[in-house]
Order: structure tokens, then C-alpha cells, then sequence
């Protein structure tokens, strides 16, 4: 154990530490959630809701796109944030059923940096981004809901107005989608 | 123990060393080995044959058949058992005076008190997780000037890696956190809709359907969960013409099992307890501080050492002591913290354990906490640490208030 003695003196030579007990340390996962929350930069459209108060590991985002398919449309996303954030990615769901090609009809989001493209040097503000970007611009190639996607690889001026009756509350193939305007 | 009565040439602490004290070091310094498992058994063995007399051994697992072929302290009549209980056992009959005690739970289940009685700990564990917490409280007590250094083994398949961790003194697990090779996901669109290959099924399964159809979680160690995974993953397999899913591959792909190699183990074991027998007896110089071995094509090992981060969230800022008065409310604390040179914060945002004091942004959260500005600071905290982040600081900060 010399060199550990070695090394503490060293150590102790730099610097005297103070020191807190465990009990009343907060988790780094939270200090990181701290940081990327009070450093999000998000345009007008989206808010954020924190609705249980002294908790900021589970919040609601609101994204109203001014431009776009889903324009006027008011999406709302549930974001929670586990204790292994940032190896964890935040898990979000689309808290309304909607017409989306790369949204399905229970709120899961195909959005690469939610999964297989997360790292933990991305945050909270490239995540809403992403999903920002998802509402603006819709995409076929990796679809969820495969009907959606369909038409709107097909037939674009379709795709737009099926978008807009579901946001208005109603039923498009046969499935009925959540009032959003 | 003759080879230790000779200094060797590289010995570090040449004018200091005792070889009787290094002799006698290594039968009484108490150490602590976490996980019973691949790693763990070759630890045992390694460490009670290098003349370790004192081991503490936790595992929350028992054996399962499919360990035998690896975990070669266990037998069949085990299999169901505690794994840290009979690896015990085993390796106390074999060798002569050696003490075993085996504790069966969670790491997370012992006291910060438990730890503190160790000299040295070493890892090998599969997890993530473990790695983290046994990380962060050892970090803890080196706050309070107990430093128990860390020895971590993993392996994965071919590859594996050993290294050194003197908590607070030198880089720790999370602040190399980054390099942690990520699980293995599939896009949610392709499960969902364009499956190509076995896996795609089997998360198909794992991910939407079972989530779908059962209000319960799904257990892997339960036989009837895994079967109608199976059954719905091959179900699925063959309604987009896929071969290849087997139980096996079910099993191995929700569990997210890659296959232990034996020799790999027996390896990064033996790296890891040679570090133990150099730091106990100060005979050698350590690993300093990360040793990366690779075994798949050819045989080859690196070593380097990994920068202690100073923003880590585990063990970079120390605590900084802010002097308040008694009368502040949260305002003037924060005016302080903005006018401190040492801190120099434009826009900090803080919070404790129990609470957010305030937060700069986003509008929401300001909103919400604006309210304890004009509320007193000593009502708010106590002695527990506050975080102090700051948008355009790379860092956060850890604060402890005393009152004049």
C-alpha cells in the first residue's frame, strides 16, 4: 500500500477537500439533467410542463409547428429521464394517436437518436430537435405506422389532407385519431 | 514469498520496502471481491493461491447450468444455489487457511460502513450499473479520506480490459463513461415493419408485442415467458420468410448475452490480481491505469492512462465551501455566488437532493421557483450539497453553505 500512501500525499499537497455525506449527495445523473435542462435552446414552438413539482425527471413537451404537414397541430410528448442518463437515452412517447409515418398509434417514435444512435454525448436539447425536425418533416423510408408512410410516398396532396382531418379529430383509414388542433 | 524478499529493479519504493511487512501485508490486508461469476471464480482461485488470506466475496446471484462450462467453481449438484455462498466454500476446502466470507444480495444492499473495512475491492461484474455504484461510493469515502482502491475486470467475448482506480486520485469509471460500448439496439422502424434478420424479430417481440398483450413484466428466468417469446418471435420470422430464430438466440438477444470465453476471463482475472499482489506488497509498479486486451484476431494488449475528467459528475469538482449569512434569502445567495471570482456563474441555476431552488430557464421551471428567491436561504438548505450549473460553463459545481 506505499503507493497508495504516495499518491495521498500527493493528493493531499495539491488540495484540502471538503466533504459531504452520501446521504445528502445528489445522483450525477441528476446534476447532468440540471445542466442539459437549464441549457435547452428551443425555438417558440415547443414548451416545455413540469407538472410534479421538485421532480425534473419527468416532464411534457408541446411542439406546435408553424410550417408543414402538421402545421397549427399541438403534439404533446412525455419525456422521462431514468437514473442512468446519460447512457440511458430519455425514453418519449407521443401522448396523443396521430397520423404520422414514423409515430405509431401507442406514441412510440422512430427517431434514430432515441435508440440505436444514442450517446451519451448527445442531450436533451438534440432530442427535442430531432423531434421537432420528425413533425416538420415526415419521412417513408422508416415507417411505423406503414399506411401513413404509404401515402405519403405515394401521394402527397393525400398524405396532407389525411394529416389534417386526423388533427382535426377523425377517422382516416378506419382508425380513429386524436384532436389536436 | 521468496521471490518477495528480493527488491526487483523497477521496484518504485526501493528504500522503503520490507519484504517481511510485504509477506505479512498479503495475509492480513481484507479484500473484497465483487461477483462470484466468470470473472469471479478465476479471482477467487487466483487470489487465495497468491497467498491472500482474508477475502470478502458478494454476488445476488445463483448458479444457472449454463455457467458450469466457464465458472468452474461450481458443480451440478450447485446449480440453484448462491453463487458467492458455494464459490466460497469451494475455494476454503481447497486451499489451506484461507477465509471465505460470502455475502449473498445486491451490492447496493450493504452499508457505506461495510466497505470501508477493505483495503483493496475488485470488480468483475457485467454490468454497467454495479460498476457505477460501487464507483460513486468509493468516491464517497475517499471524500472522508478512506481511499480504497478499485481493481475492475471485464470481459466481453474476445476482448477485455483491466484497471486501476484510486478513487479521487486518479481518472474513475465515470469519467470515462463515454467509452462503454453501447447495447445493441435495431431501429424501432424496422422491427416494426421491414424485419430482416432473427433479432428483428425477436425485439419485435420483446419490445412491441409482449408490452401489448401482458400487463407484467417480462421475466427471462421465467420458462414460460421465454417460450411464448420464442414461439411469437419464430411466429414472426416466418411471416417474412426469416430463418435463424432459435431459443437460444431468443434468449440471447432479450437478455443481451454475449458469449463469455473462458480464456478471456482467465486472462483479465489473472491482470487483475496481479495488480492486488502489487498494491498489498508494493513489490512491482501498478498498471497505471487501463489495460485493453484484445484476443479476436491475433492476440494484443494496450495500456494507457485515462484522463481524470474535471467536470466528472462522480469525482470531478470537490466541494467548494460558500460562506452565507444567516439572514440571506436565496437572492442575495445567488448575487454571491455570481460575484465570487473563483465561480464567475452569469445565469447558475441550483438544486439539492430534495429540491429545486431555482432555475434560470426554461420559462416553465423559472416560473415555478422563482418564489424561493425571496424565501430565506436556511430555510431552504441545510447542510446537504448543493449543484450549481451554469448554461455557459462546461462544468457544474458542488456547494456546501455555512452560515456565519
Amino acid at each position: 500500500m506505499l503507493k497508495l500512501r504516495q499518491l495521498q500525499k500527493q493528493k493531499q499537497q495539491e488540495k484540502q477537500q471538503e466533504t459531504i455525506s452520501s446521504e445528502s449527495k445528489v445522483q450525477s445523473s441528476q446534476i447532468r439533467l440540471q445542466k442539459d435542462i437549464t441549457e435547452l435552446d428551443l425555438p417558440p414552438s415547443i414548451k416545455l410542463q413540469f407538472p410534479n413539482e421538485g421532480d425534473i425527471s419527468n416532464f411534457i413537451i408541446t411542439i406546435q409547428p408553424r410550417e408543414g404537414y402538421y402545421k397549427n397541430g399541438k403534439f404533446r410528448f412525455s419525456v422521462g429521464v431514468t437514473d442512468n442518463f446519460p447512457m440511458e437515452p430519455p425514453k418519449i412517447k407521443c401522448l396523443q394517436k396521430i397520423y404520422h409515418p414514423n409515430i405509431d398509434l401507442e406514441g412510440n417514435i422512430c427517431l434514430n437518436i432515441l435508440r440505436e444512435d444514442w450517446s451519451p454525448v448527445l442531450n436533451l436539447n438534440s432530442v427535442i430537435i430531432g423531434l421537432n425536425f420528425l413533425l416538420l418533416e415526415p419521412n417513408s423510408n422508416d415507417p411505423l405506422n406503414k399506411q401513413a408512410a404509404n401515402v405519403l410516398s405515394k401521394n402527397k396532396n393525400l398524405f396532407a389532407s389525411n394529416v389534417k382531418s386526423s388533427m382535426r379529430g377523425g377517422y382516416v383509414d378506419d382508425e380513429y385519431y386524436d384532436h389536436i388542433m | 514469498m521468496e521471490l518477495l524478499g528480493k527488491i526487483g529493479p523497477y521496484n518504485e519504493v526501493a528504500d522503503e520496502y520490507d519484504a517481511a511487512a510485504s509477506v505479512e501485508a498479503l495475509s492480513e490486508s481484507k479484500v473484497l471481491v465483487i461477483g462470484a461469476g466468470g470473472l469471479g471464480c478465476e479471482i477467487l482461485k487466483n487470489l487465495s493461491l497468491t497467498g491472500f488470506k482474508k477475502i470478502h466475496v458478494i454476488d445476488m446471484d445463483t448458479i444457472d447450468i449454463s455457467n458450469l462450462n466457464r465458472q468452474f467453481l461450481f458443480r451440478l449438484k450447485d446449480v440453484g444455489k448462491s453463487k458467492a455462498e458455494v464459490a466460497a466454500k469451494f475455494v476454503e476446502s481447497r486451499t489451506q487457511g484461507v477465509e471465505i466470507v460470502p455475502q449473498f444480495c445486491k451490492i447496493q444492499d450493504k452499508p457505506l460502513d461495510y466497505y470501508k473495512q477493505f483495503v483493496c475491492i475488485i470488480c468483475g461484474l457485467d454490468s454497467v450499473e454495479a460498476r457505477r455504484w460501487i464507483n460513486a461510493t468509493l468516491v464517497t469515502l475517499a471524500g472522508e479520506d478512506i481511499i480504497i482502491p478499485l481493481i475492475d475486470g471485464g470481459t466481453e467475448g474476445f476482448k477485455g480490459q483491466s484497471r486501476v482506480i484510486f478513487p479521487s486520485i486518479n481518472s474513475c469509471y465515470e469519467c470515462t463513461l463515454d467509452l462503454v460500448t453501447p447495447k445493441i439496439t435495431y431501429p424501432v422502424c424496422t422491427i416494426a415493419t421491414t424485419p430482416r434478420l432473427p433479432e428483428h424479430c425477436i425485439e419485435w417481440a420483446n419490445e412491441i408485442e409482449w408490452p401489448r398483450i401482458h400487463s407484467t413484466k417480462f421475466d427471462a428466468d421465467n420458462p414460460d415467458h421465454v417460450e411464448w417469446m420464442y414461439q411469437t418471435s419464430l411466429a414472426r420470422a416466418e411471416s417474412f420468410n426469416i430463418t435463424g430464430v432459435t431459443k437460444s438466440l431468443t434468449l440471447g438477444v432479450v437478455k443481451n448475452i454475449i458469449p463469455a470465453i473462458a480464456s478471456t476471463n482467465a486472462i483479465i482475472a489473472a491482470s487483475c490480481c496481479n495488480e492486488a499482489f502489487k498494491l498489498i506488497t508494493n513489490c512491482n509498479p501498478m498498471l497505471d491505469d487501463y489495460m485493453m486486451y484484445s484476443g479476436d484476431e491475433s492476440i494484443f494488449t494496450y495500456t494507457y492512462k485515462n484522463i481524470k475528467k474535471s467536470d466528472c459528475p462522480v469525482c470531478g469538482n470537490d466541494l467548494k465551501v460558500v460562506k452565507a449569512e444567516k439572514w440571506w434569502n436565496l437572492k442575495e445567495f445567488i448575487e454571491e455566488i455570481k460575484h465570487q471570482k473563483d465561480i464567475q456563474m452569469t445565469n447558475p441555476s441550483l438544486s439539492t437532493k430534495f429540491q429545486k431552488l431555482y432555475f434560470s430557464s426554461p420559462e416553465s421551471l423559472r416560473l415555478a421557483t422563482e418564489k424561493n428567491l425571496q424565501m430565506k436561504l436556511s430555510d431552504l438548505v441545510g447542510d446537504e450539497e448543493v449543484i450549481v450549473t451554469d448554461p455557459k460553463l462546461p462544468i457544474s459545481l458542488r456547494v456546501r453553505i455555512v452560515f456565519n
